[in-house]
């Protein structure tokens, strides 16, 4: 199946909800791919309603706006491969199996988000250990954790987040481990005066987390458990210590999604995809909002995605006057970077036979023996598994400083079948890159 | 459109009630089950609860690899932890 439209957006999270939106209210033809069961991305994710959740105000106007704008939604849709110029492909599970669908686009915006990084320590694999935005989104989907100890650990402004979005499902967060220092988050918290609603909004999760402590300059460094994880050891570099639980939530703070990015050959700079500031990439036609140009957040996806979106649909002198709110989005990145930098302690908490990648049960000991990544994918299969590195890939970086290398085809599993029934064969050639206009 | 509020499934063969909109690795932690056995051997349930990590794959409905945490769980649905 294969579908025309003049702007494709691939992510319905905030930045392709505002993109989506702009382009259609503008008359564009405008389709918004998404892999999740609903719109929203991660930060606006739905689930099972529950009597104490309150409702996001911004979220329900978003969702409206996109909802009659005209703009097509189609969730449930992974996006696989650019099976020529202007075109990409999507698989989607029905109840027939699965299908693909391809789509050609005039213009491409991608807002494909951010997940988390994970670094590896010992008992990380155990049942009962879960990414801190992870379990915030199965609990969304569902699972109870009414009265059961949480643990969260790592780094960032998602665990306090997820710390008061747990207490309001009736977990007893024992205790909140921030690795950062806090000198450089007292910086962080005075540096958000000049924006009150970020400030009320931590000052809120603060008091809806009462007693619970918020130790800085505090990490992980194992889980201990037989059948799941029983408690969390904790440092604070000077005493270790055992804190009881019967749920680990943890995250180093964000990576963004740029596999698609990098497979279509748009620049980056460093670990983001390069942007000017009408939000397009040095590939022609494609532009990039939110989390892959940098990890700036709610409003700075908003913003990026609605200066894309006008553009994309010809607007462009109704984006200009968005740039000053898009100025304080990367300020504010710059800021959480600063805050939340991961302490040099990090690299080193995987034992031996720690098992850094998860798909193939790759130990550590075994990468310590490997002089790339491309090494260790030739010689232990770490990466090469069904996420395709997307998990271990940030750790190595952080533990090895390995980069990934080159993203191949498709750049999420699916069955040979779907290609087959296809207009399109696979297709093993990158874009290759062109000057903007 | 009905308005039940729970969902009827099987997981790995016994009966589970979930609140509908569960997603299904959501239901299968509730039963207790892993969601894989890794290559090891290892029980491993959801990570990242968004699709990128893949350890939440289990067989729906006879159909392998399925991401659990981005499934909702269908009235009648049967899923397996997958070995």
């Amino acid at each position: 199946m294969m579908r025309r439209t003049d702007v494709l957006v691939i992510g319905a999270g905030p930045a392709g909800i505002a993109a989506a939106t702009a382009a259609a209210k503008h008359g564009r033809s405008t389709i918004v791919l998404d892999d999740n069961p609903a719109a929203g991305g991660q930060i606006w994710r739905g689930g099972v309603e529950s009597a104490r959740r309150r409702d996001d105000a911004a979220k329900t106007k978003a969702i409206a706006a996109l909802r009659s704008s005209g703009a097509e939604i189609l969730t449930g849709r992974r996006v696989v491969d650019a099976p020529g110029p202007g075109l990409l492909r999507a698989v989607v599970e029905t109840a027939e199996g699965t299908r693909a669908e391809s789509f050609a686009w005039d213009r491409l915006i991608l807002a494909t988000g951010a997940r988390e990084r994970f670094l590896p320590f010992p008992g990380w694999t155990l049942p009962g250990v879960f990414g801190a935005g992870g379990l915030q989104a199965l609990v969304k989907g569902g699972f109870a954790v009414e009265g059961k100890r949480v643990v969260i650990a790592g780094t960032g402004p998602l665990l306090l987040a997820v710390g008061a979005h747990l207490q309001e499902y009736g977990a007893k967060v024992v205790t909140i481990a921030e690795q950062a220092p806090l000198g450089p988050l007292l910086q962080f918290a005075a540096s958000l005066w000049s924006s009150p609603a970020k400030l009320l909004q931590g000052a809120h999760y603060r008091a809806s987390l009462g007693r619970v402590p918020y130790r800085t300059g505090c990490w992980p460094i194992a889980a201990d458990g037989e059948e799941s994880v029983r408690a969390v050891r904790l440092t604070d570099g000077r005493r270790t210590w055992s804190e009881p639980c019967d749920l680990l939530a943890f995250g180093f703070h964000l990576v963004p999604n740029t596999e698609l990015a990098a497979l279509l050959g748009c620049r980056f700079s460093g670990d983001f995809v390069e942007v000017n500031a009408q939000q397009q990439t040095f590939v022609a036609n494609i532009f990039c909002a939110g989390e892959p140009t940098g990890i700036a957040g709610l409003d700075a996806a908003l913003v990026q995605g609605e200066i894309a979106g006008l553009v994309a649909a010809g607007e462009t002198w109704k984006a200009s006057a968005l740039h000053r709110r898009r100025d304080k989005g990367q300020a504010f990145a710059r800021r959480l970077e600063t805050a939340f930098r991961l302490r040099p302690e990090l690299r080193s908490l995987a034992a031996p036979d720690t098992i850094i990648c998860r798909c193939e049960d790759v130990p550590f000991s075994q990468l310590q023996e490997q002089a790339s990544w491309t090494d260790a994918k030739l010689m232990t299969r770490c990466g090469m598994g069904p996420c395709q590195g997307r998990i271990c890939g940030p750790a190595m970086q952080t533990i090895f400083n390995w980069r990934a290398t080159s993203v191949r085809p498709p750049i999420f599993p699916a069955p040979l079948a779907v290609f087959n029934n296809d207009d399109f064969s696979i297709s093993y050639e990158t874009t290759t890159p062109q000057e903007m206009p | 459109m009905s308005e039940r509020s729970t969902v009827t499934i099987r997981v790995n063969g016994h009966i589970a009630v979930v609140p509908a909109g569960s997603v299904v690795s959501a239901a299968m932690l509730a039963a207790g089950v892993p969601c894989r056995m890794s290559v090891s051997g290892e029980p491993r349930t959801a990570l990242c609860g968004m699709g990128i990590c893949f350890e939440c794959r289990a067989v729906v409905d006879g159909v392998a690899h399925q991401r659990t945490c981005q499934l909702l769980c269908r009235e009648g649905m049967s899923v397996e932890t997958q070995r």
